[in-house]
């Protein structure tokens, strides 16, 4: 490539886009953000590390709800960063910042996966040290074993934050260069990437979730748990451009047709998971295998049944009528609602995922309150729910609200650092001028 | 001379006919159409076309598919001939749920592909703007703004030397 070949910059291409965050501005907000983070999980850890018996062991779950449901965030806007570049996409230039700076907080995610580390043989006790007459486990035991489960974690990490450093340092060195060849090799690169990432989250839900219950397995549980990571990551991007927005940063880059695509993505995704899930479930009771039926048999207990009722209605009924309008999506607070109650969502199906699978010992454990039969639907759920709200602590808000919090303080930081977008993008234009038909 | 169908203009380019057609409509015409070789962008902005009407009839046609999907296997299955299948109700509704998605599906597009034929009038095998003496151009390299009589500001002169005046070319009256 000769010099004339570069992309040009961003000031000849669009000259009222504000590139940077002005120094000092916005930190404030940051500060905000990853002090509200780390108090909250601080707190959390304080309280629930250093508790004992069923207390700690309940912690530990609370912490796997915030950490697996904001890591799946980190880990789609890398998957969000390497789909743009496979696919070559115009619209996109102008968001993939956020993305590449989301997924750089990914080296933290690391260092929070500590109190998992202190906390796994409380978690996956049921395989950790299992019972040798069980001989289904005996089965398993080449890949549930406590050292080869930290050396896949070392594993995961490892293809996770090479391809994000990776990707994220080449678009920031076009920044400088504008030279174009870096969009051909990152399209190129994106196809192994996107392969060992699907490989990586997959296996990463089945020893991080599916193994809490490790009798059980579905082999479409690792895409189910994709699905609902991406579709947050789009919720928490439709929030965080809407908050630079309003701070009066990428206003004029990040549009209503953005947005409206961003919104169409967080629907597909959230009528993805639906599918996956649904897929997972009819196999399971149309099969009516006990080995498989034992994971909603769970699920049927301590208020459980009702959460699943409310993800069918709340994480796809609901929104699917309420963002299948383009005029809601389109709409600045009806797209930002859409996003807040798919995330508040998408941390109930990291419960219903997680919790069911702790179990207090005997004496801790208090008898289910019986309730009336041949109640309504509206009465069994009502009960359900209030089962389930019973027997929520402050940990489960603690650690996934306070894990966000702290993603999205440390992807401001990194925001604040770089260029707001990727100034000289040959696609740059192209994604400023787009429009949806 | 009978009734005009509308009067027709040739542009030469994608620019020319979008300042055209912005000029068109920001006139008071309101019955304008654009005919062009390839999608122009923001071209249905600037001739003032309202939002399409076909996702009101995908959606209709979407109800009407999960309703005759559930209808037809609970008629079949539970109502005129029940069986009862590896110890499942005959009405269950788990296994309904992928017919029925079909079946929506299926209808929907059914619905996008024909309703979008209905809303332009298709199929037909003559079209009064083929009577235009450049129109063959249309799929090649020329561009053509069309106004047509039901227009309420349409006037047969005037219009004519309003389409001259935006720069048209070969500005013909052609008749339904």
């Amino acid at each position: 490539m000769t010099a004339t070949m570069t992309a040009p910059p961003i000031e000849q291409v669009a000259p009222h886009v504000v590139t940077k965050v002005r120094d000092g501005d916005l930190k404030g907000a940051q500060m905000g953000l990853l002090g509200a983070g780390i108090a909250m999980l601080a707190l959390s850890c304080a309280f629930g590390m250093f508790a004992d018996g069923d207390t700690k062991k309940r912690f530990f779950f609370s912490y796997l709800v915030g950490y697996m449901g904001v890591l799946g965030i980190c880990l789609a806007a890398l998957f969000f960063t390497m789909l743009q570049h496979i696919t070559r996409a115009g619209w996109s230039v102008v968001v993939r910042r956020i993305a590449e700076n989301v997924a750089a907080v990914l080296p933290f995610m690391l260092l929070l996966f500590l109190p998992i580390v202190v906390g796994a043989e409380h978690l996956f006790h049921h395989w950790w040290h299992p019972n040798p007459a069980d001989t289904v486990l005996a089965g398993k035991k080449a890949w549930l074993d406590s050292t080869f489960f930290f050396v896949r974690v070392g594993i995961y990490f490892a293809i996770w934050l090479v391809l994000a450093w990776f990707f994220r340092k080449q678009s920031l060195l076009q920044d400088q260069t504008g030279d174009p060849t870096i969009n051909l090799r990152l399209a190129r690169l994106a196809a192994p990437g996107l392969l060992l990432f699907a490989l990586s989250i997959t296996f990463a839900a089945f020893d991080w979730i599916m193994s809490l219950d490790p009798h059980w397995f579905s082999t479409i549980f690792g895409l189910t748990y994709f699905a609902g990571a991406f579709m947050s990551f789009l919720a928490f991007t439709v929030l965080f451009a809407r908050f630079l927005g309003s701070k009066g940063y990428l206003k004029d880059a990040i549009t209503t047709e953005h947005y409206h695509d961003l919104g169409k993505l967080l629907f597909a995704f959230m009528v993805f998971w639906t599918y996956t899930n649904f897929s997972q479930y009819m196999l399971i009771w149309y099969a009516n295998l006990p080995e498989e039926t034992a994971f909603f048999e769970h699920r049927h207990h301590g208020g459980w049944g009702a959460i699943g009722t409310l993800l069918i209605f709340g994480h796809f009924f609901f929104p699917f009528a309420f963002l299948m309008s383009r005029h809601v999506k389109r709409h600045p607070v009806g797209l930002a609602f859409g996003a807040i109650f798919m995330l508040v969502m998408h941390w109930v199906d990291m419960q219903f995922l997680i919790v069911p699978n702790f179990h207090p010992t005997a004496a801790a454990a208090h008898a289910e309150v019986p309730h009336a039969e041949g109640q309504s639907f509206v009465g069994n759920f009502t009960h359900g729910l209030g089962e389930w709200m019973h027997g929520l602590t402050i940990h489960d808000f603690l650690c996934f609200f306070g894990m966000l919090s702290f993603v999205a303080g440390m992807a401001l930081l990194n925001m604040r650092k770089t260029n707001l977008l990727p100034t000289r993008d040959p696609r740059l234009a192209e994604s400023l001028h787009f429009v949806n038909i | 001379m009978s009734n005009p169908w509308g009067v027709v203009a040739e542009f030469d380019s994608a620019a020319a006919i979008y300042a055209a057609a912005e000029k068109t409509t920001g006139h008071g015409y309101t019955r304008v159409d654009a005919h062009t070789p390839f999608p122009v962008h923001g071209l249905d902005h600037a001739l003032k076309q309202g939002p399409s009407h076909l996702g009101w009839i995908v959606i209709c046609c979407g109800a009407l598919g999960i309703a005759l999907a559930q209808l037809m296997m609970w008629w079949m299955n539970a109502s005129d001939y029940p069986i009862w299948v590896s110890g499942k109700e005959p009405y269950a509704w788990p296994s309904t749920v992928p017919v029925t998605f079909e079946c929506m599906v299926l209808l929907s597009a059914f619905g996008a592909v024909f309703g979008m034929f209905g809303l332009n009038k298709l199929p037909r095998l003559h079209h009064p703007i083929f009577a235009h003496s450049t129109i063959g151009r249309v799929t090649d390299d020329r561009f053509f703004l069309s106004i047509e009589a039901t227009d309420p500001k349409f006037d047969r002169r005037a219009t004519v030397t309003f389409l001259e005046s935006i720069g048209g070319k070969h500005v013909e009256v052609l008749e339904d």
